[in-house]
């Protein structure tokens, strides 16, 4: 059997993407294209408050100025920014306040997305705020949550119910101009999710949202803000699939975590945007700025992805390390198969003493992908006794995919110490052989040695993430190798 | 017949390995199969197993009447074909118990039965455990992830055990072990022998044969079987050395 290996590759890389449907659901567009008009539309329509208008007009202008991130080891098309809608909404009851509420085909598609939400609500205790294009749909779970005086909403009602706590962080990591996919986001966000835990409370469930997109023609820009108080805890989970269309679609998001001294948010991500089909058409443009800042001394802010869909990812999910003492942590698989790219990583800025850092990164690249790793270890000159490990490790499926590592790392004082290592390896004939002498086929077997591969990261994920996450790895791969 | 192997040619990378075998394995049978390194033992093992770096040139196999040489590997797997390697490779963060519940599940679901529920399985495990006498660590780590020489040889055993197999192969499992571990693996052999599967027994030395009574004993020398016997040939062989087997070929 010559050259079955590369037969059975092309298979695995060519498996279909099952969330692919779309949803015949009554939706509300803005007119196409992006104006001071269009930005005034969304804050009408959301009825927001001054401040928010104006951090939004304050982003328009200095986005028009700016340019897109050239230095990514990507190749984006160019992207009409007048040809996009930026704000589709379902027409459903405004708030819905029971799921008898909510539109029917909306539900069935959370069910077919496999999160019915009342199942998830008794059985497992996660607390999921469904977002679909951009508008939150309904958040469960929230009594229990009341209780502990945790808020978890979608961002729109928390405008509206908490605008002083949304004033005093909402731009506070993630300024307005930070860069040109976070201006754009400032500019015509619609919705995402807002956390806030109380001091010294332990949020007893795993938060959870989930988006989708699902109009065609549209941008999803949602945005999320999450700030744990003095010595409170939460674990947060983040969920994403879209459509296939044969057109590209913008998502960029922006995601902010606050931690105050003792605090601690562990921020876990599957996203499984539609990649696109096997011959590069179509697909997400993931452009998403993800930044947590370790304000208070002794926080701790931990960021697990697995990435597999989305045909271009652009995206540094990073920490600040302010507070003394504090930690910030990295873990991350990235899957590229058929045409996709990615370029993402991670930056850790140690500013406080004794902080530390741990990047654990897993690119698996196959198909014609190309897959970087991309991150910055920077040490400040009062970062004293600063810790950082890292470990960026490669697998390449096939000899037609790439897969390339660019880590910085600037330290400025003698007593700290910042370790890097780097492998990159292939799938080895004998580890498959292995497994297939012992009846295995092909794909469980590349299954298999990718999780195994991928473990290290995998085992950060809440027990309700890992095996869908399991089972992502698998199928993103399907047709890889033999 | 469970096995036949006609007039078999192998070659890697167009030289010739595998210079014409014939074999036939019944059904209850035990083979040895003894020879210097390098003379392709491994081969002919890795040829059954169905291996795709190498080229059959010449020659048959025949396995439960079927051409097992248009078999791909995992279905010959699946068919009751089982290898002990001689190398048993390291497969990083992938559990023991995971490895062996995927491939029951894919053997069973080839021969149209359910998956093993997780307490089924665990059983199943405790108990193949025990028979080949193997401490539970083994099952907890990673596939023979870090294990030592012994231990990835124990651990082809259990496999054998969990996967029961018509007919094993088994490629020098017992070079380099203790006498303790040596008898684990001759032990796992003898309660798996049924009358209904065979094994065929590659060995450097005869010391394994003390302990696995073989029905027959091929000598294997620059990829031909020059001599087969009965199990006095491997006593022979221990007394005399191979130099003994050169020179009788030589003077043919
Ligand atoms: N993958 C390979 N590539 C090239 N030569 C090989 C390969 N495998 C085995 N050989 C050669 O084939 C011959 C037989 O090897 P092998 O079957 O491993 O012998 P044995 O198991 O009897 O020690 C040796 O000369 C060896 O060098
Ligand atoms: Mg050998």
């Amino acid at each position: 059997m010559p050259n079955d290996k590369d037969d059975i590759l092309n298979e695995i890389t060519n498996s279909d993407y099952k969330y692919g449907f779309v949803t015949n659901i009554e939706t509300e567009f803005a007119p196409k294209g992006l104006s001071e008009d269009i930005i005034r539309y969304i804050s009408r329509k959301k009825d927001e408050p001054d401040f928010l208008l104006d951090f939004r007009l304050k982003a328009y202008q200095r986005w028009k100025e700016m340019q897109h991130p050239q230095w990514a080891h990507l190749d984006i098309p160019p992207i009409d920014y007048q040809d996009i809608i930026y704000y589709a909404a379902p027409k459903v009851n405004k708030g819905p306040s029971s799921l008898d509420k909510v539109d029917p085909e909306l539900l069935s598609t959370f069910e077919k997305l496999g999160i019915p939400l009342e199942e998830q609500k008794r059985l497992t205790g996660v607390a999921v705020d469904a977002v679909m294009d951009s508008i939150s749909v309904k958040t469960t779970f929230q009594e229990t949550l009341n209780k502990l005086g945790i808020i978890f909403c979608s961002m729109s009602e928390a405008i509206r119910h908490y605008p002083d706590l949304v004033k005093l962080y909402l731009g506070s990591v993630v300024p307005y101009a930070d860069n040109f996919y976070a201006a754009l986001n400032s500019a015509v966000f619609s919705d995402g999710s807002f956390v806030y835990i109380p001091k010294g409370v332990r949020c007893p469930v795993e938060l959870s949202t989930y988006f989708r997109i699902n109009a065609a023609k549209t941008g999803q820009f949602e945005r999320t803000l999450i700030v744990a108080d003095e010595g409170a805890y939460v674990s947060y989970m983040e969920g994403c699939t879209a459509p296939m269309r044969d057109e590209n679609q913008l998502h960029a998001a922006v995601v902010e975590i606050v931690a105050l001294k003792d605090a601690e948010v562990k921020y876990s991500t599957v996203q499984n945007w539609y990649p696109g089909d096997r011959e590069g058409k179509g697909g997400i443009y993931n452009f998403v700025t993800k930044r947590g800042l370790c304000k208070g001394s002794y926080s701790k802010i931990s960021w697990t992805q697995v990435e597999t869909g989305s045909a271009i990812t652009w995206k540094y999910p990073s920490c600040i390390l302010q507070g003394d003492n504090s930690r910030g942590e990295f873990y991350s698989v990235t899957v590229t198969n058929h045409y996709q790219q990615a370029d993402t990583g991670t930056k850790m800025i140690h500013l406080g003493r004794n902080t530390s850092s741990i990047i654990i990164s897993k690119g698996i690249s196959a198909g014609f992908s190309n897959n970087s790793y991309r991150g910055l270890v920077r040490v400040a000159k009062k970062a004293e006794n600063s810790r950082n490990y890292s470990q960026c490790d490669s697998l390449l499926l096939g000899d037609k995919c790439g897969a390339h590592t660019f880590p910085y790392i600037q330290v400025e004082n003698k007593s700290s110490i910042v370790e890097h290592e780097a492998t990159t390896s292939k799938i080895s004939d004998d580890q498959l052989f292995y497994c297939k002498q012992r009846g295995i086929d092909t794909e469980s077997a590349i299954g298999l040695i990718v999780n195994g591969y991928a473990k290290e990261v995998l085992k950060q994920l809440p027990m309700e993430f890992a095996a869908e996450a399991q089972k992502l790895l698998a199928i993103s791969l399907e047709g890889s190798v033999g | 017949m469970l096995l036949q192997i006609k007039n078999l040619h192998v070659a890697i990378q167009g030289k010739e390995i595998i210079k014409g075998i014939d074999l036939v394995v019944n059904e209850g049978e035990i083979h040895a199969i003894m020879g210097p390194n390098g003379t392709g033992k491994s081969t002919l093992a890795s040829v059954i197993a169905g291996r795709e770096d190498y080229e059959v040139t010449e020659g048959e196999i025949v396995y439960k009447g079927k051409n097992l040489l248009e078999m791909p590997v995992e279905q010959r797997a699946r068919e009751g074909i089982f290898l002990s390697f001689q190398y048993p490779v390291e497969i990083p963060g992938v559990s023991m118990a995971n490895f062996m519940r995927t491939a029951l599940n894919d053997i069973r679901k080839y021969k149209g039965l359910e998956p093993l529920s997780g307490s089924e399985f665990l059983l199943r495990m405790e108990e193949k455990k025990q028979l080949v006498e193997i401490q539970s660590q083994l099952t907890n780590r990673s596939v023979n992830e870090g294990f030592s020489g012994g231990e990835k040889k124990k651990n082809e055993i259990f496999q054998m055990a969990m996967l029961e197999p018509t007919l094993a192969i088994l490629d020098e499992t017992d070079s380099g072990l203790d006498i303790d571990a040596l008898r684990i693996v001759a032990n796992g052999v003898n309660k798996l022998r049924r009358p209904d599967n065979a094994f065929i027994v590659i060995t450097h030395y005869q010391r394994l044969l003390n302990y696995v009574i073989p029905d027959f004993v091929h000598v294997l020398y620059d990829g031909k079987i020059v001599k087969s016997g009965k199990k006095e040939l491997a006593l022979e062989l221990e007394e005399k050395g191979y130099e003994w087997i050169k020179k009788e070929v030589a003077s043919l």
